[in-house]
């Protein structure tokens, strides 16, 4: 009896049985309402684009990005190497081609680790209120009153430089907005009646969040995480930049910036073409994320 | 009623005493954890092990961890920051000789946030979904996306090496260095002070670019932020109403629109303002601009701990009050929240 009226509330809240099939077509709608707008049709191509590239990157890539060739330093863009080379030879459209690999990395593992722990704490806070919900906010605002690159410079400093500790940093700075958004979503559904009905049937807390609640709140962290993702490009190619995320000779971008600094006023390319990926890519997930936001929530629009 | 006033100023000393000691734990961890022997860093790779000891003895460094944690807030609370193992001066003068120059770079760059931001909104929101709206949503959108270091050699390249219009790096020619006193440390009122005038033009000339890349990345959030609050506004009953009366539309958006966000701006440029410390760190490593951000990443390189404890404490407590600040704007000018 109370598994079946569990199911019927199921139901109800999903609209429809949520099989697979059902799952598929809402995301076909989402994608073709995306893909309908150009700017968020834009942002969702690049950021394919930057998935495939990552994926096929040593098909497509004309050089070794790593293969050093002296007699051919700092060549401007040309039909040989469309961006130039560096100042050791190195073809930069390669190495963009290659860093693709490195942004997506920070990218998946930064949201893998951040998208959790967020909506995690959030939704428990939110529920369960009192002390618990007093510590995490503290907790939260502390995180909050800092710049986020600023705060992750200091981890940076404490942890060490590299791209492992860049990535530990930068997430560790990145989950309180989502933990925040996540509870002030909570507490307005906390109350409803469907939360109420399945708590007086018996239901768990553990049940109710896992089940009711944190599948309401997830649009919205969804697109708070795709738009902080244009944030953590900037973040993590800041801290590369300044010596403090991923070292030379990885082609990540803001080092790839970095070592060209030095010779940038007579060799534009070797920064700007970097720096344009950076720029691309952030933007994408800005306009992504705007998408989002009008596909899945509607109420915000 | 002074009752209830009073428990609720109770209640807010209490949050941010709390949030203030969490930032103290925050600050004492990044130190601890920071792969530095703050010992080694202060008597030297050569020095023998009863130095050591001496050394370690002083600074308390073999104390346990909640008795250092003890040690380093009565330090701060006797006004002992601690002292720079680079310098051997200590920090918190240290940083009182680099704030200058951030806060003269961050003056610049807010009135050119705020001065075209504001209108910028403004004119969005008026004109929503028209071609002018597009265009302007269109430029703070590069301006949240692209990373500010980049602009700011590309800002170099163009307008400094291509074009030569404005200063390379630096607050100032190389030549023009020591010629004014060091009074205040803000070059631009050092150089009135003295009367140095050619000093004055060649500072600005070097503030111009700097300051108008970091002024653009704060626009695009001022701009963001002013099209909705006013758009919020323009979509209340009371706008058709002044309308509907009669008004004039300028005199609508300027006397009842604009009325009503001031307060919300004012908040929203005091929060950007204190964010400008961010792009600073970036963009004063660029322009090899001798400030607060250029202190906190070269003490990040060279691990000096005290130095990087108490900056990342500062920037804590500049967003504490400046986060204050904005929620008593709002108690103070909006009744509804009172």
């Amino acid at each position: 009896m109370t598994a079946n009226s569990l199911d019927m509330q199921d139901t109800a809240m999903h609209g429809s049985r949520s099989g697979q099939n059902s799952m598929l077509r809402r995301l076909f709608a989402v994608i073709r309402e995306l893909l309908g707008n150009p700017s968020s049709g834009f942002g969702l191509v690049v950021i394919t684009i930057l998935l495939l590239t990552a994926i096929v990157a040593p098909l497509i890539a004309p050089y070794d990005p790593n293969i050093v060739d002296l007699g051919n330093t700092l060549q401007p863009p040309g039909a040989a190497h469309w961006f130039g080379t560096d100042e050791l030879g190195r073809d930069i459209l390669s190495r963009i081609i290659y860093g693709t690999r490195i942004s997506l990395t920070i990218i998946t593992i930064v949201s893998v680790i951040v998208g959790p722990i967020g909506l995690i704490v959030g939704t428990t806070a939110g529920y369960f209120g009192g002390w618990y919900d007093t510590i995490m906010m503290r907790i939260t605002d502390i995180f909050l009153s800092f710049p986020s690159l600023i705060l992750s410079l200091a981890f940076v400093a404490a942890l060490g430089a590299g791209l492992e500790n860049a990535i530990i940093a930068i997430g560790l700075t990145t989950w309180p907005p989502i933990a925040r958004l996540a509870r002030a979503e909570t507490l307005t559904f906390r109350g409803a009646d469907y939360i109420s009905a399945s708590r007086m049937q018996g239901a768990s807390s553990l049940r109710i969040i896992v089940k009711s609640i944190m599948p309401m709140c997830l649009p919205s962290v969804l697109v708070r995480v795709t738009l902080s993702m244009a944030t953590v490009i900037l973040t993590a190619a800041g801290l590369g930049f300044l010596g403090l995320g991923a070292q030379p000779p990885l082609p990540e971008w803001g080092a790839m910036i970095a070592t060209g600094r030095r010779y940038m006023l007579d060799n534009w390319w070797l920064v700007a073409f970097p720096g344009g990926a950076i720029l691309l890519v952030s933007l994408a997930f800005n306009l992504l994320g705007d998408g989002l936001r009008d596909a899945l929530d509607p109420k915000q629009r | 009623m002074n009752n209830e006033r009073l428990t609720a100023f109770a209640r807010q000393t209490g949050t941010i005493l709390a949030t203030l000691v969490g930032l103290l734990i925050l600050t004492f961890c990044i130190g601890r954890l920071m792969p530095v022997d703050p010992v080694r860093a202060i008597v030297g790779e050569e020095a023998d092990q009863a130095t050591y000891d001496m050394v370690a003895e002083r600074i308390g460094a073999n104390l346990p961890l909640h008795e250092q944690f003890f040690r380093y807030v009565n330090d701060l609370l006797h006004g002992d920051f601690g002292t720079s193992i680079r310098t051997g001066q200590p920090v918190i003068n240290d940083i009182l000789h680099v704030m200058p120059a951030t806060i003269e770079l961050a003056t610049f760059a807010i009135i050119v946030g705020a001065g075209l931001g504001i209108p910028l909104g403004i004119l969005a929101a008026v004109r929503r979904n028209r071609p002018i709206d597009h265009v302007i949503r269109f430029m703070t959108l590069i301006g949240h996306s692209m990373p500010i270091f980049w602009t700011g050699m590309i800002g170099l390249i163009v307008f400094y090496a291509v074009l030569d219009l404005v200063g390379g790096g630096g607050r100032i020619s190389d030549y023009y260095i020591g010629l004014v006193p060091d009074t205040t440390g803000f070059l631009l009122i050092d150089s009135m002070l003295a009367g140095d005038w050619e000093v004055f033009w060649d500072a600005v000339n070097h503030l111009l670019l700097p300051a108008s890349i970091l002024g653009y990345s704060s626009m695009a959030y001022i701009t963001r932020m002013t099209r909705s609050f006013m758009l919020d506004q323009l979509n209340q009953e009371y706008i058709t109403t002044a309308r509907v009366k009669g008004l004039s539309k300028g005199r609508t958006i300027w006397h009842h629109a604009f009325a009503n966000i001031r307060v919300q701006l004012v908040t929203i440029v005091a929060l950007a303002y204190g964010s400008l410390l961010e792009g600073a760190v970036l963009i004063e490593t660029v322009f090899s601009w001798p400030g607060f951000g250029q202190y906190i990443t070269n003490n990040m390189l060279i691990g000096d701990m005290n130095a990087v404890m108490t900056c990342v404490l500062l920037v804590g407590i500049i967003f504490i009050a400046l986060n204050l600040l904005s929620d008593a704007l709002y108690k103070i000018f909006d009744p509804r929240t009172r």
